[in-house]
């Protein structure tokens, strides 16, 4: 059947050109890119708000000093689950959501390079989330933190199977990380419009295809850490047992080989958002475009050269030390770059004071402290100091939450009204900004000084006495107003549903070629493809007689059809994982053949059907 | 990954390559990264091993360098089938892949044997550091190749049923693509395990 002509037919009462149609299963089977960007973005939050709720109980708990509220072995799981939730489950999904939804548009394509992966990608991401989430009703999650450093993790010490489920569930979020990744690559190198050199395209653009080479570079070490760790728990092998020989720090370098870019794919995404809004909340070019370009790349290189600051404390001897230190306090130049780029570019903008600049500005000044307090910790001398203590904790959420967070928050209030229509309150945008802006530095404020008086961290609890009372108490009411705010979004999102103002084609009067089609846009994105001759597109006078997004006289262009085999083959992976994870061979049999299924059905089901 | 995957949103090229081919390298990339990870987990653990059999007992290199040859020349053989395909020899192309398939399989044949040998030999994946580390490198070069060998046959029996023709010459390109890489990581183990034993 033909797919457009299908959904038209289907539409029923709101059917007009280039609208979506359908209930449950066209969602299932789509393989449209704001669709399944939707559907990221929405279980993304699910898993943000669920992290967030591991976090609210560990605040709980260390509330008040020597607490019964939460035992040992529970406390392990939260602080363990709350960090893998965020990272894996929350803020690189949150990110592609964006990647999906936005890329395509903003370089004037149609659609990704690889439609079917992508849906792939998500279902793959999804059935995963669910599947390591799952360990809270079988025997209990992840105990082992979310770095699940061995030994930690070998049998002896994690018999069961919780890191069974971190390991696999890790595995298979890898799998579908790189699908999408290479995707990305292949997209933004050879979709982009006619006249959009690299040199001109938008900076979000830029730092997804920066972020993607990141992911299918940094994620096959942690692959091979997880199957070394996999083959130890379930074969006998003896990679991490340091009786046989086995050394257990072959699994810190291995993780923080990945670990580290992780936190610049975590970041680099961000730092695009907020390049895109503060030129057009400025109302002026970007200040230093190249620059910011070339800072980014240059993050993601020293970002592999910097992996042993996280392992300053396990004795690899001055050396090593002090190289790392050195590759570390590098990449505060280019990230500074960046910053007084940013500045630079409000100075002397006619700025518009609206939700998504008030998120960016947080974005700058809370990414600052985060980026101070981390060079600090660069030092080698420093750090063993402060190692594992709440001065990290404190660190890694200035950067994690006040910048990535702040910049994620702000994306959703600048790209909501093109993915709704709708606009979002300002009003209820900015209340939500200064109660998080402020619940936030009283939550993690106090944790810089918990730490620089040695409270450890990963600790159910700490002794009365010591000092640590009053700060805690600040940092866990300032966390629950923190989860609070996290309500006002919420309703700001219900509002907007229900009767928020339609948003137009361009609402911010941005430069990109996102905003130069409907909002909505129809599921084809423009009619006519765009053809651009500078990096600010809407903004250049002389593009006005090539932008055609919704010429009527053009007929509407053909899209790839629905299909259900990415889910499928993603339903096998998960499928075999459950076999390992129980270790029953014709689970992993069943799995091997509902993947086989869905892999030939892809392949030979046409693209347009 | 289909054969019509991206035909209708493809017209549009911005560097005039072929979207399938730039995924094909890319993957190639990551791939480098994941034998990367594994082959120093196997250098960081040479010589590490506390009890026996050590690799001297055990590798055979006159026998490997055997199958190293015929896996060099299922290159050859995909070399040749791709050329006959792109002029439109279909007969030749089927011949061709099908012998690098071929090819494939002895290598695999090689690797079972091998495998065999060592595990009666008191080697297995619990036995010592060796043992975990060269069944676990080579291993998954091997499902690399069973993999590769699997999507030949699929072009094989396409083509057999007239599926596959000159105008497919692509699909064929990119199997290529990642039968040669697999090649290349051989020769990297080859060297590394075998000859600097």
């Amino acid at each position: 059947m033909s797919a457009t002509g299908a959904r038209a037919a289907e539409g029923g009462s709101h059917s007009h050109e280039g609208t979506y149609s359908g209930g449950l299963w066209s969602w299932i089977t789509t393989v449209d890119h704001k669709r399944i960007g939707v559907m990221y973005g929405l279980s993304a939050f699910f898993f943000f708000l669920m992290g967030g709720l591991e976090a609210l109980l560990i605040r709980l708990q260390l509330g008040s000093p020597e607490s019964t509220l939460i035992d040992p072995d529970l406390y392990n799981q939260l602080f363990t689950m709350h960090g893998t939730t965020m990272v894996f489950l929350a803020i690189m999904p949150l990110s592609a959501a964006f990647f999906n939804f936005i890329v395509p548009l903003q370089i004037g394509a149609r659609d990704v390079a690889f439609p079917r992966l992508n849906a792939f990608s998500f279902w793959l991401f999804f059935l995963a989330a669910l599947f390591m989430n799952a360990s809270f009703l079988f025997g209990g999650a992840p105990d082992a933190g979310w770095f699940g450093y061995a030994n930690l993790t070998s049998t002896q010490y994690s018999p069961g199977m919780r890191i069974d489920f971190w390991v696999l569930g890790l595995m298979v979020l890898g799998v579908s990380s790189i699908a999408a990744a290479l995707n990305f690559i292949v997209t933004i190198i050879n979709l982009r419009a006619e006249g959009m050199t690299f040199m001109r395209m938008p900076l979000f653009t830029w730092m997804t295809l920066i972020t993607s080479f990141l992911l299918v570079i940094a994620f096959p070490a942690i692959t091979v850490g997880l199957v070394l760790l996999m083959f130890d728990r379930m074969f006998g092998t003896l990679f991490f047992n340091p009786l046989a020989g086995g050394d257990v720090l072959l699994w810190q370098h291995l993780f923080w080989i990945f670990g580290h870019p992780e936190v610049y794919i975590l970041l680099l995404p961000g730092l695009g958002v907020v390049s895109e809004i503060i030129p057009v909340f400025s109302r002026k070019p970007l200040f230093g475009y190249a620059f910011v370009v070339y800072s980014g790349i240059l993050i993601a290189f020293l970002g592999f050269g910097v992996w042993a600051h996280h392992m300053f404390a396990v004795g690899l001897g001055p050396v090593a030390n002090t190289v790392f230190s050195a590759t570390t306090m590098l990449i505060a130049i280019p990230t500074g770059v960046k910053i007084f780029n940013w500045i630079a570019t409000l100075w002397g903008g006619s700025l518009k004071m609206w939700t998504p600049l008030y998120f960016s500005l947080g974005f700058i000044s809370m990414f600052i402290i985060g980026g101070l307090s981390g060079v600090m910790h660069a030092s080698a001398a420093a750090d063993l100091q402060q190692t594992d203590t709440y001065f990290i904790v404190a660190h890694i959420h200035y950067v994690l939450f006040g910048g990535v967070m702040f910049a994620l928050f702000a994306g959703m209030y600048y790209w909501i009204p093109k993915i709704t229509g709708r606009m979002l309150s300002d009003r209820l945008g900015k209340l939500h900004f200064w109660i998080m802006l402020v619940s936030f530095n009283v939550t993690f404020f106090p944790q810089h000084f918990l730490g620089l008086h040695g409270m450890p961290r990963r600790t159910f609890t700490y002794e009365s006495g010591l000092g640590f009372e009053a700060m805690n108490l600040m940092s866990t009411v300032g966390s629950m107003v923190l989860g609070a705010s996290m309500l006002i979004f919420l309703w700001n999102v219900l509002r907007m549903l229900r009767k928020g103002e339609p948003a137009g084609a361009n609402p911010w009067e941005g430069s990109t070629l996102e905003w130069s089609t409907a909002s909505p846009p129809p599921h084809y994105n423009f009619k006519v493809l765009p053809t651009v001759h500078s990096r600010d597109p809407l903004w250049a006078e002389d593009t006005g007689d090539s932008m055609h997004p919704d010429d009527p006289s053009v007929p509407e262009p053909h899209m790839p059809g629905p299909s259900f085999f990415p889910l499928l083959t993603a339903i096998g992976i998960i499928v075999m994982a459950a076999g390992a994870l129980t270790t029953t061979l014709p689970v992993v049999f069943v799995g091997v053949g509902v993947l086989l299924f869905g892999v030939y059905g892809w392949a030979l089901q046409p693209l347009e059907h | 990954m289909s054969h019509a995957e991206a035909a209708a949103i493809e017209v549009h090229s911005a560097t005039g390559l072929s979207s399938r081919k730039i995924l094909m390298w890319t993957f190639i990339g990551s791939e480098c990264m994941l034998f990367g990870s594994l082959i120093t987990t196997y250098l960081v653990y040479r010589g590490k091993s506390l009890v026996g059999p050590y690799p001297e007992d055990l590798l055979n290199i006159p026998f490997i360098t055997v199958t190293t040859f015929v896996l060099l020349m299922s290159s050859l053989m995909m070399v040749l089938a791709l050329a006959a395909v792109q002029r439109g020899d279909m007969k030749w192309g089927k011949i061709w892949l099908f012998m690098t398939a071929l090819l494939g399989m002895v290598f695999l044949g090689g690797q079972v044997f091998e495998f065999n040998h060592f595990v009666h030999e008191g080697l297995t994946l619990k036995t010592n550091l060796f043992g975990g580390t060269f069944f676990l490198l080579t291993g998954t070069h091997g499902a690399h190749v069973a993999v590769g060998v699997i999507w030949l046959l699929n072009l094989f029996f396409l083509a057999q049923r007239g599926r596959l023709t000159q105008a497919n010459a692509e699909t064929v390109e990119i199997a290529g693509l990642y039968w040669h890489f697999v090649d290349v990581v051989w020769i990297v183990l080859f060297t590394l395990i075998y000859l600097l034993v």
